[in-house]
């Protein structure tokens, strides 16, 4: 098929509004593009409840970005203590929740809207597993999408030292210090991070620069990316076969319909549905349970007072259960630094899922009992590393299973899953696929 | 060797618990109660605002708990001059830190900072501030049960008397002071509750508008849903 901006130009019919999209689009591909990428780009007719995730990504980068854009207008920056004794961005952020207008109703958006654009992606790449939507031709799609994981991972790790709260302040800390276990260079790479010995003012403008400019710009350019691949190849669907096999007249695929308006409209449906869901944590319970805005944070940072329990947010929890299992040191170097490279190699050994993947179906819907089994087994050691993540290490199960043992488990299983899939995805049983989707 | 079993097993059990061996009593909650919040605010600026700063608080909020700004002029601000003045100490930070050793904390969020698995910030609070008892060991012969070798003094002991740590680990009242129990009791809900109101004074405006976008929201999904619906109908 053609690339999607090779539409033909409009030809104006002589009114004054013809003429100008007409002149407009002489000069510019507006016709092109809308076509290529809404009205004439043929999605499978098959989408279900899980492909509501990937347009809803897109509303909650919306939202983080607009309300982003009117914190700062009254955020601080500094670290420095006013005249109360408490540091100036602490306390920008508790006037924004005070006395700016509506700053309250901003702020909860922007700090759910973290969380939520965590768990509507965590629910984006759990469709992309089991409909096999990172499968050839679609691997470069799967690898952009890892690479916006990781910057979106960045963007909330440096966003959250803003409000400059106990939490922020030694989750910060500690994270960059496991950049003093790297040997040698270690040491100087993690003062490099911070721009001073322990994180402070250097520290908080930096990542706050971070935040709002250099990260988002590179999100936004990968999202574009990932879009462009997927407009490009076209969109799996739940039954993992390709709609371009079977074409009618005028080349258009059979199972295939205008993205705009049939999944406009559609995705309306889940956005007000998610809607509420988000309103109900703004509104009645913008705390999250703790887990949202920990309670720690509405302390304000204190280099000298170190909080008994320090967890990261939810959302890094998984993968910081990843960092923790790693206690024995390798080659006499730290434990630790192997932790750092557990948690890196936990999300980078994503982008080689469509690789080790050999499956000859792509949909959990004609794969076998291996799959099957496997894939729920990953999801319950995710969320139980997720949870381990949030508890102390000392934590016990029930007051007697010890959950350090328990997560070091569940890691071993995260890493098994992905590595020994080439050789338990060719063994497995499968149904054959059928010639075209089903409704 | 079936001791050794049986402490191999208690022992993850005994180290959990020693960290969250305090019961916490449930803090009335009196929010939109403003009989009860303005009391509590009228011990909050005798008995605590001496020493901690509510600095992200101005003094004409209060004026949302039911008082004029003449009333609040008159009986609630002491060391402020303008009504739209932050509800801060005459005494500078670093003074009170070379005072007391640290600076007593700003209590403006105290009620938010102080929730925990154990229970609600104003749990917490009712139950701290109604545990202080006599302790010759300590600096200031005050210790607290919920917050151990806490700093502060027990500033209402003229209120609710002395109370003493007996043999069972229990307190005891030892003199009473110039309010019953019950009174004591009711003091401190009203000042937990006006510390929980003061630490999100827009918290039930927000839950009321909630329910207002909530409805909103629910008429927008039939729209959407039979918008959809129509554009489905010939999609097979």
């Amino acid at each position: 098929m053609a690339s999607n901006t090779n539409f033909e130009k409009y030809k104006s019919d002589g009114s004054l509004q013809g003429n100008l999209i007409e002149w407009f689009d002489a000069r510019f591909p507006a016709t092109s593009m809308w076509r290529g990428h809404l009205s004439e780009y043929y999605a499978p007719k098959n989408f279900n409840f899980w492909y509501f995730f990937g347009s809803l990504a897109m509303l909650v980068l919306v939202i983080q970005i607009v309300t982003g854009i009117f914190l700062v207008m009254h955020y601080k920056p500094d670290a420095s203590l006013n005249e109360n004794g408490i540091p100036v961005a602490f306390a920008s952020v508790e006037y924004i929740m005070r006395d700016v207008n509506w700053g309250w109703l901003i702020r909860y958006m922007h700090s759910t809207g973290a969380s939520a654009f965590f768990i509507v992606v965590y629910l984006h790449m759990f469709r992309g597993l089991l409909y096999g939507s990172y499968r050839q031709p679609r691997e470069l799609i799967w690898v952009f999408g890892t690479l916006i994981f990781l910057c979106l991972m960045a963007e909330a790790f440096m966003g959250y030292l803003l409000p400059w709260g106990q939490m922020s302040f030694w989750g910060a800390q500690v994270i960059v210090n496991l950049f003093s276990a790297i040997p040698l260079i270690g040491e100087p790479l993690s003062i490099w991070i911070r721009g001073d010995f322990v994180v402070g003012d250097a520290t908080l403008n930096r990542f706050f620069s971070f935040h709002v400019i250099a990260v988002p710009l590179v999100l936004l350019g990968l999202i574009a990316a990932h879009i462009l691949a997927l407009h490009e190849v076209g969109s799996n669907n739940p039954d993992g076969v390709e709609i371009k096999k079977r074409k009618d007249v005028h080349g258009n695929p059979l199972d295939g319909i205008p993205f705009h308006p049939y999944y406009t409209v559609k995705d309306i449906v889940g956005v007000v549905v998610f809607l509420m869901v988000f309103s109900i944590i703004v509104f009645f319970a913008p705390e999250g349970g703790g887990y949202f805005l920990e309670y720690n944070n509405f302390l304000p940072a204190d280099p000298l007072k170190t909080p008994p329990h320090i967890a990261p947010v939810w959302y890094f929890t998984p993968y910081y259960s990843l960092l923790r299992a790693m206690v024995w040191p390798l080659f006499g170097i730290d434990a630790k630094f192997w932790g750092v490279v557990l948690m890196g190699a936990g999300v980078v050994i994503l982008a080689f899922l469509p690789w080790l993947d050999r499956s000859p179906v792509k949909s959990i819907r004609y794969r076998g009992p291996i799959f099957k089994t496997l894939l729920t087994l990953f999801v319950i050691s995710f969320v139980l590393l997720g949870f381990l993540g949030t508890q102390p290490p000392s934590y016990a199960f029930f007051g007697v299973i010890p959950g350090a043992p328990v997560a070091q488990i569940l890691t071993a299983y995260y890493f098994l899953f992905f590595l020994t899939m080439p050789w338990w995805s060719k063994i497995d049983k499968y149904e054959p696929e059928p010639d075209r989707v089903t409704m | 060797m079936k001791k050794l079993l049986a402490a191999l097993l208690f022992a993850p059990a005994l180290a959990l618990a020693s960290g969250a061996a305090i019961h916490l009593d449930r803090a009335p909650n009196v929010q939109g109660d403003n009989a009860a919040l303005q009391s509590g605010a009228r011990t909050f600026v005798n008995y605590c605002l001496n020493c901690h700063g509510a600095s992200f608080a101005r003094y004409s909020r209060l004026t949302e708990l039911g008082l004029t700004e003449q009333q609040v002029r008159d009986n609630l601000m002491f060391t402020a001059e303008k009504i739209g003045e932050t509800m801060r100490v005459a005494a500078r930070p670093d003074e009170q830190k070379r005072w007391f050793g640290a600076a007593p904390p700003d209590l403006t969020l105290i009620a938010r900072a102080r929730s925990s698995a154990d229970g609600s910030g104003a749990d917490w609070l009712y139950t701290y501030l109604r545990s202080f008892y006599v302790d010759d060991k300590r600096p200031t012969g005050w210790n607290n049960v919920v917050f151990e070798n806490v700093g502060m003094p027990h500033v209402l002991w003229q209120l609710q008397g002395v109370q003493v740590m007996n043999k069972d680990h229990k307190l005891e009242l030892m003199a009473p002071g110039s309010l019953s129990a019950a009174e004591y009791d009711k003091l401190i809900g009203d000042l937990v509750g006006f510390m929980v109101w003061l630490a999100e004074p827009h918290a039930g405006f927000r839950q009321n508008l909630g329910f207002g976008v909530l409805a909103f929201l629910v008429v927008l999904f039939g729209f959407a849903y039979a918008l959809k619906k129509a554009y489905w109908k010939d999609v097979k």
